[in-house]
């Protein structure tokens, strides 16, 4: 009887620890909520905060990597973002939320390369001991937060993906990011706040 | 408390007697790779939807992956293991493959033959991804992998990875 219960016990446990691993998908910032600035560093070593840009009127945040095809299909069109709205006030801000020891070409120096071989003209942060993309709620490369300022703070305003056609961008027909930047220039509503597409899973160990 | 014992003494004869089939099952299924040239069904959501809707006595598991997801390649053996330990439950494997279409031939075919896949593998291709991802499941981020486990009576959808204790154990309540 005795050994039944430990054995019990440690179904008991295991179960319980199934379940309480499904529940940590859900966290995380929504529209409307209000995101914390972060100190993370850039590829050319120095720290970066949103609060270092004083002229901006919000950010597009984009947690991406290296190595992660989806990734890789959208670098070109990160830029164009960058290159659309930094003028207007929009910048985008790469971070990298990938545990380099648990995904192989997601280190630092990689890092620098990869920003140097495809020209970023953002910062491309590294998301030292995996602090920040758990607090934005981040599940995926690549996952976008558009942040909006307004007087109390950085408002997310978008939560998703960059348009509605990863794969061929000559077939996009909504460009979700984009429509939601131009809304917040104009004043006007954005139409889709919270959409979804595949991507690549955040590695940690 | 009482019948928590007894469900608890039912699931250890429960995973006691089901080692015991695995080798026997294993050599089966192997020999019909060998003899067999791999063939990839595409489907668009559409098409694929009904094979996530199957109304039978069958518990399926249904993994969504890509060669190019390497957590996705890391727990693909667990789906594998639980295809030949829960052959005679009435556990069905369902991979859908979300390799890009021109990748295939080159990488998925490939891969399928070397590693001996004997799970049902299946190519979703739709890219209106806003759509079909939430239909699946309405808290699926698109996140890789993810799984779908379902009866006729039970549904569950995990964003996450698996080991083989974890699948084994998620498995087995669908089977009360």
């Amino acid at each position: 009887m005795k050994t039944l219960k430990i054995l019990s016990a440690i179904l008991v446990i295991a179960i319980i620890t199934a379940f309480t691993i499904n529940n940590t998908t859900s966290k995380g910032y929504k529209v409307g909520d209000y995101a914390d600035d972060f100190s993370l560093k850039n590829i050319d070593n120095k720290m970066v905060s949103m609060a270092d840009y004083k002229d901006a009127k919000g950010f597009i945040v984009i947690f991406t990597c290296n190595q992660c095809p989806y990734s890789k299909m959208y670098e070109n069109r990160i830029i164009a973002l960058d290159n659309k709205f930094k003028s207007k006030g929009y910048p985008v801000i790469a971070i990298n939320p990938n545990d380099p020891a648990a995904s192989l070409g997601d280190d630092f120096a990689s890092m620098q390369q990869r920003a140097e071989i495809k020209g970023f003209t953002f910062p491309y942060l590294f998301d030292e001991g995996q602090k920040v993309y758990p607090k934005y709620g981040a599940t995926k490369t690549p996952h976008v937060y558009l942040l909006n300022k307004d007087s109390e703070g950085l408002k997310v305003a978008y939560i998703g993906t960059i348009d509605n056609n990863a794969r061929n961008e000559e077939k996009v027909s909504v460009s979700y990011v984009e429509d939601a930047v131009n809304a917040l220039l104009t004043g006007g509503e954005i139409k889709n706040t919270n959409t979804k597409a595949i991507g690549c899973s955040i590695k940690t160990l | 408390m009482k019948n928590i014992v007894y469900f608890l003494i039912a699931s250890f004869l429960f995973f006691g007697c089901k080692t015991e089939q695995k080798p026997s099952n294993k050599s089966e299924v192997k020999k019909a790779v060998i003899a067999s040239n791999v063939k990839i069904k595409s489907y668009n959501y559409d098409g694929l939807k009904p094979l996530l809707h199957i109304n039978d006595d069958k518990v399926y598991v249904v993994n969504f992956w890509a060669t190019w997801c390497a957590p996705c390649v890391k727990e693909l053996p667990a789906f594998e293991k639980i295809k030949s330990d829960f052959a005679t439950k009435n556990v069905e494997v369902l991979l859908v493959s979300l390799d890009f279409p021109k990748q295939v031939d080159k990488r998925l075919i490939p891969f399928i033959e070397k590693n001996e896949i004997q799970s049902k593998v299946v190519l979703l291709d739709d890219t209106n991804e806003q759509r079909w991802i939430s239909e699946i499941d309405k808290d699926w981020s698109g996140s890789l992998p993810a799984t779908l486990i379902y009866s006729k009576n039970k549904r569950k959808f995990y964003e996450q990875s698996f080991d083989y204790k974890t699948l084994e154990n998620e498995v087995n309540t669908f089977l009360n």
